[in-house]
């Protein structure tokens, strides 16, 4: 970023710091010497804060595992294959619906947005669970017979028995002629789900990518859409727009994804990537191994959706250039109007945000496009880097926490008042209780999408909304 | 060697295979084949045992719910609550990862204990365990008395534990667990010969309805029956919106819970998720002990009412007398809505009795009844229930069947209406049916959590809620010459 570090009154180095000593006062000392590099003032380039690291036992994390990052986020989405949940019934059901990623087609028939499961009981763990899971992939395929794959995600005990999923899976995939793809994502490997993701990307390495290929001829203009898992319908929202730009979506992963185009995905010629977290690991394979760039972009809010647009336009020639200026020219008004509505309505106002993947720092300056500022920043399951990503976006000096504790969150947000926090479900109703305006930055809080010009308005919003609903007014009781 | 070198494309699935098995999913044929299912599991409506002990373990005061196993656990359970009753739900984990399996989790417990105790001042710490520790085999008697002799918690700081393995019982039964040993906790040496708290000890079991709290609390206090509800849900996840966040909003407390063991009458409302709790209670507290099925509809609250007045010697207070008359009154009334109605039924053991017992009083069918989880003597009961009624007849109890099969049931054998929580949602929409979420969790709907579905009020509610939205159906899909003013 060229400009001038963007500055916040009141908010410097020392009062930041201030502020998280204050909140490691409390912990024993172990679990400050632990945290507190986990915590620490915006310094404008490079991570700020250590990450990655294992979740200190009790101080409540928002954290999930690798199971959840495998199904919740990689795996989940796809649409047209079964996923298998292979464990105890839990897992599986906790994470039954509850990320948003929409799907088209039939529930059962084409789509598959469901709680598939073993279902251990003791006997599969005394006797282990490798039977039980051969004879589930034949029932998946006579109930599911248009089902295009079958992954199966493994939960801890599959892991901790010795269980072999990985030969059952290649010796069923032959048998059934169906791509069965076995996943060890057990939950306790790894210190969050970021491990999941990488797991999760892996096995795509090892048994999807190359096995297919696009029967239309290519195009130079052939791409795919890498880490968008179209929460409450950003895909959607986004496709469209990479379409208008003259661009061919030939695969989305995993929003809305389908198997047999994620596995040509070899033969595009460019991976846009959303989440970066979660994906940039397969952009490297392809890149390494197929020769396919990639680019990161940011759909959030008019000024970065029409810089990544640019960027995007970079890559290619005078056709698609030209498309996304006349693009840029459609839209720009019509943000505008969104702008001149909601602005006035928002400026000054402060956010805090703690979430996971990108929007840390993607959703930045779509709040900044609404007059608003961020005066804090953080990720469950960040690496170094996403926070050196991070620190360009945000102003100077502003908290950047990593896996924060829920104790953390509630001293920064003491002390900052923000005027809208951003997060999960997890610490929704606590921020709530505070009296302070909430909005879910996981699933749009049952709103979306959020991405790309047709996100924007329903965005500025559900902010909008969320700052500004009159309910607040009768927190404070008269009597 | 050629055929797996050939290039494979990427296919389109033919618009006709489309229909055909959009067709087929709804046949006898493929019910047969779904019915026939031995080892994958579908849709399955119930949880696993830890999110049923983190429940028993809020529902205390200053109660700080420790699961012992893998942070993405916790997060699972506390979101589960979180989404159901829109609010806070404080729980830690001790974040068992790799080293856990290789050294066992006595450290992450002890680390996990002397963070959450010291940072989140609770006054007692239940812990439950995920499928890690045992899988592995933790000892956590070891470890807990480990961790009071290192002085990580107070010798006398209740840390009551439970094992609640996901791979065995469901939800209620961790419930039962964790409630059992919060009890034995609290409760030791606490027994003196001949005191008599004079009071009834309520056991809800796993209800995720705070009102039925507030409703069973409403009928006591009518009655000046002194109380100890155990386990107290309905303060601690119905919090009121002050401007301050409590991270332990009510609850049981604990001093309470310790001088239960002298009540005069203990009674449990859940039989099903209060069984091995009630058993011990039976052994070791003083007074009557009784064991009632979750008062639904007006016959079950009639057994309730007269318990408590036939226990504690009072009258039945003209309150409750009045509100019985208006349940039945509104019963009468609106019969013509539900009479001859058939249901499709998904739950817990003691809301499906409610709903069975419930259906029954209204001339209505509890067409399909599917316990995921259920018991033989479930069934037995069930089957009682439904041979005390002409209107019991053809009706038929599912054990150890989810969702998909219920699909299957509903499109092949079509009801009017199916009773649930919110998983249900895509058989009912398949089958073209409104779903009524009175289960757990409800996760597409607002507030329902706080209507009640015990009591007359609850029969009430139910009923209001049913013969409406069936009266809304014929309004919205009538043809208009059909379309009136009176329904």
């Amino acid at each position: 970023m060229s400009e001038a570090r963007k500055k916040v009154e009141g908010i410097t180095k020392e009062s930041t710091q201030a502020m998280i000593d204050h909140a490691m006062e409390i912990y024993p000392e172990k679990a400050k010497k632990k945290r507190a590099p986990h915590l620490a003032p915006n310094e404008g380039e490079g991570a700020c804060v250590k990450s990655n690291r294992k979740t200190v036992p009790g101080i409540m994390s928002a954290r999930g595992c690798a199971y959840a990052g495998a199904k919740g986020v990689v795996w989940g989405p796809i649409r047209d294959m079964v996923h298998v949940s292979h464990g105890p019934v839990g897992c599986g059901w906790y994470s039954w619906g509850t990320r948003r990623n929409m799907m088209s087609g039939i529930n059962g028939v084409t789509q598959f947005g469901m709680q598939f499961t073993s279902d251990f009981q003791e006997k599969d763990i005394v006797y282990g669970g490798d039977k039980k899971l051969r004879t589930l992939l034949e029932e998946a395929q006579t109930l599911f017979p248009l089902a295009k794959g079958i992954s199966v995600l493994s939960e801890c005990p599959v892991g901790l028995i010795g269980d072999d999923i990985n030969s059952v899976a290649k010796v069923a995939s032959k048998e059934l002629d169906i791509p069965i793809i076995p996943c060890n994502c057990e939950g306790f490997r790894g210190v969050s789900q970021s491990l999941g993701h990488h797991i999760s990307n892996d096995t795509i390495r090892d048994h999807i990518i190359g096995t297919r290929e696009f029967a239309e001829p290519e195009s130079p203009y052939d791409i795919a859409l890498i880490g968008d898992y179209n929460i409450g319908g950003d895909v959607w929202s986004v496709k469209p727009l990479l379409e208008e730009i003259g661009l061919n979506v030939k695969a989305v992963w995993t929003g809305d994804g389908e198997l047999e185009k994620i596995a040509a995905t070899h033969k595009v010629k460019l991976n846009l990537i959303h989440c970066y977290r979660s994906m940039n690991y397969m952009c490297r394979v392809m890149e390494e191994k197929y020769g396919i760039p990639w680019l990161e972009f940011n759909f959030f809010g008019p000024t970065k959706i029409r810089e990544s647009l640019r960027k995007i336009a970079d890559q290619f020639d005078d056709y698609i250039k030209e498309k996304v200026e006349a693009v840029i020219a459609k839209y720009d008004p019509i943000m505008q109007a969104v702008i001149d509505e909601y602005r006035p309505r928002l400026e000054g106002k402060t956010v805090m945000l703690y979430v996971g993947g990108l929007r840390p720092r993607h959703t930045v300056n779509a709040y900044g496009d609404l007059g608003m500022t961020v005066v804090g920043s953080g990720y469950e399951f960040a690496h170094g880097d996403d926070y050196e990503r991070t620190s360009v976006e945000m102003p100077e000096a502003t908290v950047i926490y990593d896996d924060a504790s829920e104790h953390e969150l509630e001293e920064f947000v003491n002390t900052l008042r923000p005027d809208l926090v951003g997060s999960g479900i997890k610490e929704k109703y606590l921020f709530q209780k505070m009296g302070i305006p909430f909005r879910q930055m996981h699933s749009w809080d049952y709103s979306g999408p959020y991405h790309a010009y047709n996100g924007f308005p329903i965005f500025a919003r559900d902010v909008d909304m969320a700052v500004n609903s009159p309910t607040w007014n009768l927190v404070k009781s008269p009597f | 060697m050629t055929a797996e070198t050939a290039v494979k494309y990427v296919t389109e699935t033919p618009q006709e295979d489309i229909e055909r098995v959009k067709n087929w999913i709804n046949s006898e044929e493929y019910k047969e084949k779904n019915f026939a299912r031995q080892a994958l599991v579908i849709n399955p409506p119930h949880a696993c045992q830890p999110l049923g002990a983190e429940l028993a373990a809020h529902g205390f005061e200053g109660a700080l719910p420790f699961v012992h196993g893998s942070q993405g656990c916790a997060s699972y359970y506390r979101s589960t609550f979180n989404r159901h009753f829109r609010e806070p739900a404080a729980a830690v984990s001790d974040a068992m990862t790799e080293d856990g399996a290789v050294f066992g989790g006595q450290n992450n417990l002890h680390e996990g204990l002397e963070n959450a105790y010291t940072i989140y001042k609770p006054k007692m710490i239940p812990i439950f365990t995920s499928c890690m520790p045992e899988v592995i085999g933790d000892d956590l008697t070891a470890f807990i008395k480990n961790a009071k002799n290192k002085g990580i918690v107070p010798q006398d700081f209740p840390l009551p534990y439970a094992n609640t393995p996901s791979f065995n019982g469901s939800h209620i039964h961790g419930y039962d667990s964790m409630l059992l040993s919060i009890l034995q906790t609290l409760t030791e040496g606490k027994k003196v010969e001949g005191r008599c708290t004079g009071k009834l000890n309520l056991l809800p079991g796993f209800d995720c309805n705070t009102g039925n709290y507030r409703e069973y609390k409403k009928i006591l206090e009518a009655f000046g029956i002194p109380y100890t509800v155990l386990a107290d849900i309905s303060e601690v996840f119905d919090s009121p919106l002050d401007g301050t966040y409590k991270p332990y909003p009510g609850g049981t407390k604990l001093d309470e819970a310790a001088d239960s063991i002298n009540g005069k009458v203990t009674m449990t409302l859940a039989p099903f998720s209060t069984t091995k709790t009630f058993t011990w209670i039976k052994e070791n507290y003083s007074g009557k002990h009784v064991s009632l099925p979750t008062p639904f509809g007006v016959a079950k609250t009639d057994e309730f009412v007269l318990q408590l007045s036939k226990l504690f010697g009072k009258p039945v207070p003209e309150s409750v007398k009045a509100e019985r008359g208006r349940a039945v009154d509104a019963m009468t009334d609106a019969h013509q809505y539900i009479h001859g109605k058939k249901f499709a039924l998904y739950g817990d053991p003691d809301y499906l009795l409610g709903y069975v017992s419930f259906l029954l009083e209204m001339g209505a069918k509890p067409w399909h009844i599917i316990c995921s989880k259920g018991s033989k003597k479930f069934q037995k009961e069930c089957q009682a229930l439904l041979d005390g009624s002409a209107d019991g007849k053809g009706c038929t109890i599912y054990l150890s069947k989810d969702l998909w099969h219920m699909r299957s049931l509903v499109v092949t054998d079509p009801v009017d209406a199916m009773i649930g929580d919110t998983h249900g949602k895509f058989a009912a929409r398949d089958a073209n049916i409104p779903l009524f979420r009175f289960g757990f969790p409800i996760f597409d709907r607002v507030n329902l959590h706080r209507a009640p579905l015990v009591g007359y009020q609850g029969a009430i509610n139910m009923l209001t809620t049913i013969c409406n939205k069936f009266i809304e159906v014929r309004d919205e899909t009538c043809e208009d010459k059909y379309f009136e003013m009176m329904r």
